[in-house]
């Protein structure tokens, strides 16, 4: 019941050696990357599965971050500033979710959806000797498994970033426009006049970075997978739970980091 | 042609191999026998380098293959074929899928021919029309058997068999004794089998190991290990409860 409480030192040895596992994989996955032979099926499919089928989830939690975003800009500009300043949310809603709130629920879907499914897939191969056997037949683990759905990771994340901005914008423009019927002319000027293709950009780059950071620790959470099916949900959980937060702490350097405009 | 010298490995404080020494010829059969828990699987895995020994060398062809990296060990291990004790059948694919995923990798072959050897090689382990099938679908002894014929399809040199027979009847596991006999004597493969089939051992080995305790102790032909003044061995071949070693 008790577990016996380990000296700080014990962690901070598990931590760098853990920090040092991740570095080799991703070091092994770069130099793996442009290797032959290039595994086409796995990576097609991965793009499927990362991309298409997360698309539903995506644009319903987009559409709603859109709708509650819009709802507490149009209280904040109604309430502070005053009526007829709303049209000014249009472009501060568009700039939020297209920086910030798209990306982060897409990292964070993605993170739940595939990331668990990757360690809990090869986890799953790891306990039942099938990333041996992968070995003994002639296919690197790391560039059959991992290469291909960094890859997958890496390019559709953007990509469902792009279809969760229109969904979110067109959700804050419903909620304001045809809801609380902001004038539309204005509200459409305001966007197209404050708004930069770098700040959707911007927010496509993160999602590129939180692509990679899902899929790598995905794969070593089930490349390091032991003891049976209890390990498999170890390793699904962890996942979840480590790409979650570094996905919000790198949101957080990243905003730091990139530049507000070019 | 594998000479294994001296092999250490332990998991934690579970000292499993404690000196290994070993020879396998080239087109011999050699049969490696023990309890079950003393290390046989994971001599086995040394063998095409999963794992790495603490303390030992492993020779193929008289290169260390304890000292290569996964790169140049991916260049060795298209000579083995490993039938894994599991079985290790990739369950996100059918079973044509998996015979022919060593062909695709390891040879040249137009997918015409690959087919064909997928066809070929199932039908060497008795099995018919299962291509499209997943592994789920097929029973225990089945999926052994699409094993072997996933280790054997790309015509490796070394074939190694964990628990070839295990959990096969006694018909088609003779069949099976037959097919590794066959490798051997006509194209000349070397194999190293581990069992716990004496009659199987018997029947197709030339030589027979027997680790016990992290050593071999005791290796010759069938009938110097039939006629071993060792009880231990004695006692092992003929399944005895009472002897030297313990059971609990
Ligand atoms: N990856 C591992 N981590 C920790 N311990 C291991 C690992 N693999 C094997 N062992 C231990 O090594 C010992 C030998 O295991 P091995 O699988 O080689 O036995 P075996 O001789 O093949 O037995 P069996 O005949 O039942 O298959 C066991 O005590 C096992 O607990
Ligand atoms: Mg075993």
């Amino acid at each position: 019941m008790f577990r016996k409480v380990k000296s700080p030192l014990f962690y901070i040895n598990i931590f760098f050696e853990e920090m040092g596992e991740v570095g080799l994989l991703i070091f092994r996955t770069f130099k793996n990357l442009f290797k032959k032979p290039w595994e086409k099926g796995i990576f097609i499919q991965q793009l499927e599965e990362v991309g298409v089928r997360s698309l539903p989830v995506v644009l319903l939690t987009a559409a709603f971050g859109g709708l509650v975003f819009a709802l507490q800009t149009y209280v904040g500009f109604h309430r502070y500033i005053g009526p007829g300043s709303e049209t000014y949310g249009g472009p501060i809603i568009s700039l939020g979710l297209s920086k910030e709130l798209i990306p982060i629920l897409v990292g964070l879907m993605v993170a739940g959806r595939v990331g668990s499914a990757m360690a809990a897939e090869i986890g799953t191969m790891k306990i039942t000797e099938q990333i041996d056997a992968l070995f003994s037949l002639g296919a690197d683990p790391i560039r059959y498994l991992v290469v291909p759905r960094t890859l997958a990771c890496f390019i559709m994340l953007p990509c469902l970033t792009v279809f969760g901005d229109i969904v979110g914008i067109a959700a804050g423009f419903f909620y304001n426009v045809v809801l609380m019927g902001v004038n539309r002319v204005l509200y459409v000027r305001n966007i197209l006049l404050y708004m930069e293709l770098w700040d959707v950009f911007s927010g496509l780059i993160k999602a590129a970075v939180f692509g990679i950071i899902i899929a790598l620790i995905g794969c070593w959470q089930g490349l390091k997978t032991e003891g049976g099916a209890e390990g498999v949900g170890r390793a699904t959980t962890r996942t979840v739970v480590i790409a979650s937060v570094l996905i919000l702490i790198v949101n957080f350097l990243l905003s730091k980091a990139l530049p507000a405009n070019l | 042609m594998i000479r294994i010298v001296d092999l250490h490995k332990s998991f934690g404080g579970n000292k499993v191999l404690r000196g290994v020494n070993l020879q396998l010829r080239r087109g011999e059969t050699l049969a490696v026998i023990g309890q079950s828990g003393c290390g046989k699987s994971v001599l086995l895995k040394h063998i095409i380098g999963l794992l790495k020994p603490d303390k030992g060398k492993v020779y193929v062809d008289g290169e260390d293959i304890t000292l290569l990296n996964d790169e140049e060990l991916h260049k060795i291990t298209r000579r083995f074929g490993m039938l894994f004790q599991g079985t290790a059948l990739f369950d996100s694919m059918t079973v044509g899928q998996n015979v022919s995923f060593g062909l695709e990798r390891y040879t040249d072959h137009s997918k015409e021919k690959i087919h064909e050897l997928v066809r070929e090689n199932l039908a060497k382990v008795g099995l018919r029309g299962v291509e499209h099938l997943m592994p789920f679908e097929l029973s225990g002894g089945m999926r052994k058997r699409v094993g072997l014929a996933r280790a054997i399809a790309y015509s490796p040199d070394i074939i190694l068999y964990d628990e070839p027979s295990t959990g096969i009847d006694p018909i088609r596991a003779d069949a099976i004794n037959d097919l590794i006999i066959r490798m051997g004597k006509e194209m000349k493969v070397s194999e190293l089998i581990i069992t716990h089939d004496m009659v199987s051992a018997y029947k197709v080995a030339d030589k027979i190991a027997m680790l016990y305790e992290g050593k071999i102790i005791e290796i010759g032909t069938p009938e110097e290990i039939k006629n071993s003044k060792n009880p231990i061995v004695q006692q092992f071949i003929h399944g005895k409860a009472e002897g030297p070693i313990e059971n609990w």
